[in-house]
C-alpha cells in the first residue's frame, strides 16, 4: 500500500485561524461571546494553538463545511442539519465518562474547553465518496481518557450522542431513519492514537450545531460516520461496542470503517471521492481516495496482520 | 363531480408544446445554477439527483393519465406522449450527468458500477427499456405496430417500478421520499390490475342508469 506522509509544517509558520476571520464573522463571534448561552453562541471565537497535524491541501470553504452535513438527528438531507438545528441547545453540556475506568467522571463543557486546544487540519472522507478538508479545533482524546484512568480490562471505547426529540426533529415523528441514540466505538488503541481528537470547534469558532455541537469525535483515517456528534457519554468496555451504522447494515458499514479505496461499499466504489466545494460543475473535483485517507504512515501499524478486506 | 373547464380545442396542440417547454425548466434552471456555482455542496450530485427525481415524476405522471380518465373522465391523453418523452429525456440527462460530470468519462468505473451495483444495473436497464418506447412515441409507429404498440408500451410499468426501486436502493436509509414513489408506482400499477373489471362495472352501471332512470331515483 503506498504510504502518504502528511507534510509537517512548523507550528510557527501557521497563521492562527482567528487572524483570518473577516470583520463580519468576527463581529458575529464577538456577539456570540457576549450572549453566552444563546443559540448564536456556536459562533463564539475559540483560541487554539497550532499543531503539526495539518494537511497541505486547500481548505473546504466554511460555507460548505457548515451546510453540507450528515447528521440524521436533524434530517437525512445534506442541508437538513443546517436548516433544522437552530433550536438545539449545545449549552449547558456535560459528557459522562464511565465504564472500565478508575475514576469515572462527568465533565462539564467548560472543563473540556479548558483542555489544551489545538487546531488540526484533517481530511474528512465520508463513506458516501465525498470529502472535505476541515480545520478542526479540539483536544486529544487520549488526554481525556488519561484523566479517568482506564482499567487494564478496558479494550474498547463506546460513544453515545444526545437524545433530544424536542430539539432534534429527526428523533421524533413517524419516520425515524435510525434507532437512537446514535452510537459509535473505537478500539482503545485507536481512541488513544495521537490523531484522534474530540473536536469542539472548526474554522476558529466553536462547533456549529449542524457539525455536532458542542463536542464530537474526529478520527481522520476512518469514514466520517465514525465521527459521532454531540457526545454525552463515553464508556470504556471490554467487548466491541454496538455501532449504529454497523447494526443497521453490517455488510455495508464495518466496525473499523477505515478509509480504504480497495474495499468498495456494496453499492458504490470507494476508489475515488468528490472533494466538496472544489472544481465546480465541470472541473475535476473527483480524486483518488488514499488508503487510511492519507494517514497510512501514522496508523497502518494499528492494523498489522489484519485482513482489512475482512475487517473493513 | 365538478367539471374541470375544458380547454378549447384550438389550444390542445400548443398546450402540448407548452408542456415540453415547462418540462425542461427544472433541468435548465438546475444546469444554470450548477454552471454558475450556485448549487450548494456537491453541485454535480445535486444536479444528477434532481434530474433523476424529475424523471421519476414524469414516469409517475405518464402512468396517471389512464386512471384520471377511468375515474374522473378527464381526457389528458394528448399529454401522455410528452410526459413519457420528458421522462426519457430526464433519464438520459441523469445518466449523461453521471457519466460526464460525476464520473468524468472514467469508462472502467462506469462499467464496473453498472455491472456490480444492483441499483445502477436497474437504473441502466430502465434507461435501455426506455429507448424503444421513445423511438416509437410517434403516430407513424402507432399505426405501423397496431396492437403490438400497446404491448410494447406496457414496458412503462416495468420502467416505473425500476425507477422507484433504483431511487430507494441508492440511498443509505429508505425515507419518506422513496416510500412515496414506491407507493405511487405500486398504486398506479395496481390500478392496471383492477382496471378491466372496474370499467366493466362502470359501463354496466351507466347502461342501467340510462335504461331505468326512475329506478335509480327511487333507490337514491
Amino acid at each position: 500500500m503506498p504510504a502518504y506522509r502528511p507534510p509537517r509544517i512548523a507550528a510557527s509558520e501557521i497563521t492562527p485561524e482567528r487572524f483570518f476571520l473577516d470583520r463580519r464573522s468576527f463581529l458575529a463571534a464577538a456577539g456570540g461571546l457576549v450572549l453566552g448561552g444563546a443559540s448564536v453562541a456556536h459562533a463564539a471565537e475559540l483560541k487554539a494553538s497550532a499543531s503539526p497535524f495539518k494537511v497541505d491541501e486547500a481548505l473546504t470553504p466554511e460555507k460548505d463545511v457548515t451546510s453540507y452535513n450528515n447528521f440524521y438527528e436533524f434530517g437525512t438531507g445534506k442541508g437538513d442539519p443546517a436548516a433544522n438545528s437552530g433550536g438545539f441547545k449545545p449549552t449547558p453540556w456535560s459528557v459522562k465518562v464511565d465504564g472500565l475506568v478508575g475514576k469515572p467522571k462527568e465533565f462539564g463543557l467548560e472543563e473540556l474547553l479548558a483542555l489544551p486546544l489545538e487546531e488540526r487540519t484533517y481530511r474528512m472522507r465520508c463513506v458516501e465518496a465525498w470529502s472535505m478538508v476541515i480545520p478542526w479545533i479540539g483536544f486529544s482524546l487520549a488526554n481525556l481518557l488519561d484523566k479517568v484512568e482506564p482499567l487494564g480490562s478496558a479494550k474498547y471505547v463506546a460513544f453515545e450522542t444526545v437524545v433530544r426529540p424536542e430539539e432534534m426533529p429527526g428523533q421524533s415523528g413517524y419516520f425515524q431513519p435510525l434507532p437512537w441514540p446514535y452510537r459509535e466505538g473505537l478500539r482503545l488503541d485507536e481512541a488513544r492514537h495521537p490523531l484522534t481528537i474530540l473536536a469542539v470547534g472548526l474554522y476558529g469558532k466553536t462547533l456549529p450545531n449542524q457539525n455536532g455541537a458542542p463536542i464530537r469525535l474526529v478520527v481522520p483515517w476512518k469514514y466520517g460516520f465514525k465521527g459521532i456528534k454531540s457526545i454525552v457519554r463515553i464508556s470504556l468496555t471490554e467487548t466491541a461496542p454496538p455501532c449504529t451504522w454497523n447494526l443497521a447494515a453490517p455488510d455495508e458499514y464495518g466496525f473499523y470503517a477505515n478509509v480504504n479505496p480497495a474495499v468498495d461499499h456494496p453499492r458504490w466504489s470507494q476508489a475515488t471521492e468528490n472533494r466538496i466545494g472544489e472544481g465546480g460543475f465541470f472541473g475535476s473535483n473527483r480524486r483518488d481516495t488514499l488508503p487510511f485517507n492519507g494517514y497510512t504512515e501514522d496508523v497502518a501499524g494499528l492494523y498489522a496482520g489484519m485482513d482489512l478486506k475482512v475487517n473493513f | 363531480m365538478a367539471a374541470i373547464p375544458l380547454l378549447p380545442k384550438r389550444f390542445h396542440g400548443p398546450s402540448v408544446w407548452a408542456l415540453y417547454a415547462l418540462g425542461f425548466i427544472p433541468a435548465a434552471l438546475a444546469f444554470y445554477l450548477g454552471a454558475t456555482g450556485q448549487l450548494p455542496g456537491n453541485a454535480v450530485k445535486e444536479f444528477e439527483h434532481l434530474l433523476g427525481l424529475w424523471a421519476l415524476r414524469f414516469l409517475v405522471a405518464t402512468l396517471t393519465i389512464t386512471p384520471l380518465r377511468d375515474l374522473f373522465g378527464l381526457n389528458w391523453l394528448r399529454y401522455r406522449r410528452a410526459l413519457g418523452l420528458l421522462a426519457f429525456y430526464y433519464v438520459l440527462m441523469h445518466f449523461t450527468a453521471y457519466m460526464l460530470l460525476d464520473q468524468m468519462l472514467r469508462i472502467p468505473a462506469i462499467v464496473a458500477d453498472i455491472a456490480r451495483r444492483p441499483f445502477i444495473t436497474i437504473g441502466m436497464a430502465a434507461l435501455i427499456m426506455l429507448i424503444p418506447l421513445a423511438l416509437t412515441s410517434n403516430n407513424w409507429s402507432i399505426r405501423k405496430l397496431g396492437q403490438r404498440w400497446n404491448k410494447l408500451h406496457r414496458l412503462a410499468y416495468v420502467i416505473a417500478a425500476a425507477g422507484a426501486l433504483h431511487f430507494a436502493m441508492a440511498v443509505k436509509v429508505v425515507g419518506p421520499k422513496q416510500m412515496l414513489y414506491i407507493f405511487l408506482v405500486a398504486l398506479l400499477l395496481a390500478w392496471r390490475a383492477v382496471r378491466t373489471p372496474f370499467l366493466r362495472w362502470k359501463r354496466q352501471r351507466t347502461a342501467v342508469t340510462r335504461s331505468h332512470p326512475a329506478t335509480q331515483k327511487a333507490a337514491g
